[in-house]
């Protein structure tokens, strides 16, 4: 499907006047019944689109702070199951934000790809983005997905190169995700020319928006990449602050995402 | 001779026309890395070009007899092969005692375990630095869990003086003390691994998650037939030279080929080395042994037995895991078995039906452990113990005149710690 002809609540996410937040936490962590208030407390803090992470036993690209709220969340027994009931209880509560499953490709695949992009429908889920299905194995996902309008949310890298940018480009929706270091989640943050030049090559080639992350941790630096991009996406910088605070975590994740959005809304 | 003194090239450009026959076993994988519905490459972006880039290699060096030559080369004078084809006369003897009338067949042994390293492991890690220094990365990383592939790894490091990074898993550095103090020996820096269960599959992952952040200099040696494409087909091109000794010297010896092969199967790269030069040969059976643990109802490594497809490291391939997808802790005696996973090509070659696959507990492994120390006075790695409990289980049931062949595809000297904490003696 043509990125500018899909529509659903990813198209109006992106203002025109600025750039958008998206914030990602792990689903179920600390726990499946605390994740909800998590959530809320994103979209109170102002952010304009939610990842919610599916754990994983192995999640390969992620660091240390990702991978241990993984643990904490199958620790806590949360089943595929707990997540799809979160995201259904999310879209109830707030129906025009949208929100993007993230994860890898075993649980989201373990059921049938059908399986999954239905369980995506019922659930209100926006979009979905798979951190080890590249473009080459998108059938093994993606076609199920556009079939049932669910955007194919593809990743960019600094290692993709000229000649894969068009295949990657063809059949993405919602927005392109750029991670702009070659590495694993939360550890250091590009250089910000590094970035600028990245999205300008990006948007060269795209009507979608394009959200930069990996790394973005403080205000300062989501200013920063708001002035280049068209979405700002922070994770680890929240999960950690889960991972400190547990289920009194809300009033905590609340104030540092609107820490971000302030920054956000003042950089253009 | 040992070795077909063909090249690579001539190797493939053989196998090649063999193998537009469409009933071949040995055509696989397709163009996108594919062994039916197995296999693949499912990494993160960032590693996508990455591994486009080591096929577009590998290719290359197919092509080119300079390369098939210089590891042709470091194969019989650095490794030394070819390995030894044995015949067990004492083992065969011992269970033709517990067989019917007529029964009994004779057991051959593939000698992978007089490799330098003591294990087929070598095979591949002189293909894949090789391939390394071709591409002029700097920096080289593996994965291992028993520690055969972290020590093989750090020696060809040290023979191509490349800085080398091993991880493993917190729990197999407790158990492969002798390995880990190899390594280091070696010139390595191991990392010891703590997340997850602390065994080969976190090893894995966070090498992984090293080469996704290393990208410009570094290559990372993967230790068994599996992970993305060209992984699993370079890694089994590279250990093909186990069946293609067996087969030649077995036809050398004997006039026939053997009527069946077994091999140990972990990720499987023994088990590929030695069975994918048989493939298209349809008298040659071929059994596969997976770890069973504890047993097949308990705590077991048998991914094919007990598992069902799914992704994982790169590749599609039969997985131990739950309803949900989330990957099982495997268990077994044997730290190079000790992986929830098996190579993508062995779960297509049991679909497709031409390899049978069966299993062993970590006890009838101990069990064949000391038989063939009593037996042969070869005290074998646990991996093979698992190979030569089922040699014994099947001979019984086969002709006299008939042949199996095993791989030996490693020695138990780092295993004794092990083996003596199972038999309650203290060393």
């Amino acid at each position: 499907m043509n990125g500018d002809r899909f529509l659903n609540r990813l198209s109006n996410a992106f203002p025109t006047d600025r750039a958008a937040l998206v914030t990602f936490v792990t689903g179920g962590d600390p726990s499946a019944a605390d994740t909800g208030a998590i959530l809320d407390a994103l979209v109170e803090g102002g952010a304009d689109i939610i990842e919610l992470g599916m754990p994983f036993t192995d999640p390969m690209a992620d660091g240390p702070a990702i991978q241990a709220a993984n643990i904490r969340s199958l620790k806590a027994g949360t089943k595929t199951a707990d997540l799809l009931n979160i995201a259904t209880a999310f879209r109830q509560r707030h129906p025009t934000v949208p929100l993007v499953l993230m994860g890898y490709a075993n649980p989201m695949t373990i059921r049938g790809a059908e399986w999954f992009a239905d369980a995506c429908v019922q659930a209100g889920v926006d979009g979905v983005i798979c951190v080890d299905i590249p473009v080459e194995e998108d059938d093994s996902l993606g076609d199920s997905l556009r079939a049932k309008d669910v955007a194919v949310i593809r990743l960019a890298t600094p290692t993709t190169d000229a000649a894969r940018l068009p295949n990657i480009l063809k059949n993405a929706s919602g927005f392109l995700y750029y991670v702009s270091v070659a590495g694993i989640t939360g550890l250091q943050q590009a250089a910000q020319a590094s970035i600028q030049e990245a999205v300008t090559r990006l948007k060269a080639g795209t009507d979608l928006p394009v959200a930069v992350g990996f790394g973005v941790r403080t205000p300062e630096q989501a200013d920063d990449i708001a002035r280049v991009a068209d979405g700002v996406v922070v994770g680890s910088a929240i999960v950690e602050i889960i991972a400190k605070h547990g289920a009194d975590a809300p009033p905590h994740v609340k104030a540092y995402v609107k820490s971000l959005s302030d920054a956000i809304r003042s950089a253009r | 001779m040992w070795t077909e003194s063909l090249p690579f090239a001539k190797r493939f450009a053989h196998m090649t026309k063999q193998d537009k026959l469409s009933n071949s076993f040995r055509n696989q994988p397709d163009d996108r890395g594919h062994f039916g519905q197995f296999g693949g490459r499912y990494v993160a972006e960032t590693l996508m070009p990455l591994i486009l880039d080591l096929e577009k290699h590998y290719r290359a060096a197919q092509a080119d007899p300079a390369f098939a030559e210089e590891f042709d080369d470091l194969l019989e004078h650095y490794v030394g092969r070819p390995s030894p084809l044995y015949y067990a006369e004492r083992l065969t003897d011992h269970v033709r005692k517990d067989a019917p009338a007529g029964k009994g067949a004779q057991i051959w042994f593939k000698r992978d375990e007089l490799n330098h390293t003591g294990a087929h492991k070598i095979n591949n890690c002189i293909g894949q630095i090789l391939l390394a220094k071709r591409m002029g990365k700097t920096r080289i990383i593996a994965e291992t869990g028993a520690g055969q592939h972290g020590v093989a790894t750090a020696t060809v490091c040290a023979r191509f003086g490349l800085p080398c990074v091993v991880y493993m898993g917190a729990t197999d550095v407790v158990r492969q003390k002798p390995n880990l103090f190899r390594m280091k020996l070696l010139g390595a820096e191991v990392i010891s691994v703590e997340s997850g269960s602390g065994t080969l599959k976190d090893a894995m992952n966070d090498a992984m998650r090293d080469w996704v952040a290393n990208v410009d200099d570094t290559f990372y040696i993967i230790g068994t037939a599996a992970g993305p494409h060209p992984y699993p087909e370079l890694v089994r091109d590279f250990q093909s030279v186990i069946g293609r000794e067996a087969r030649e010297q077995m036809l050398e010896r004997t006039g026939r080929l053997p009527d069946m092969l077994v091999a140990a199967i972990g990720g499987g790269s023994n088990a590929i080395g030695l069975f994918h030069p048989f493939l298209d040969d349809p008298e040659v059976e071929m059994l596969g042994i997976e770890a069973a643990g504890h047993g097949l109802d308990k705590e077991h490594a048998a991914s094919l037995a007990g598992g069902k497809p799914g992704i994982l490291h790169g590749n599609k391939t039969y997985l131990l895991q739950d309803e949900d997808g989330q990957i099982d802790e495997a268990h077994s005696i044997s730290a190079g078995l000790d992986y929830p996973g098996i190579g993508p090509e062995h779960s297509w070659l049991k679909e497709s039906g031409r390899v049978r696959y069966d299993s062993v507990t970590d006890t009838e492994a101990l069990e064949a452990f000391q038989l063939l120390c009593s037996t042969e006075g070869i005290i074998p790695a646990l991996e093979p113990s698992h190979a030569i409990a089922a040699v014994a289980r099947e001979a019984v049931k086969m002709d006299k005149d008939q042949i199996i062949l095993a791989n030996l595809c490693g020695r138990g000297d780092k295993d004794i710690f092990t083996v003596a904490e199972a038999l309650g003696t203290e060393i």
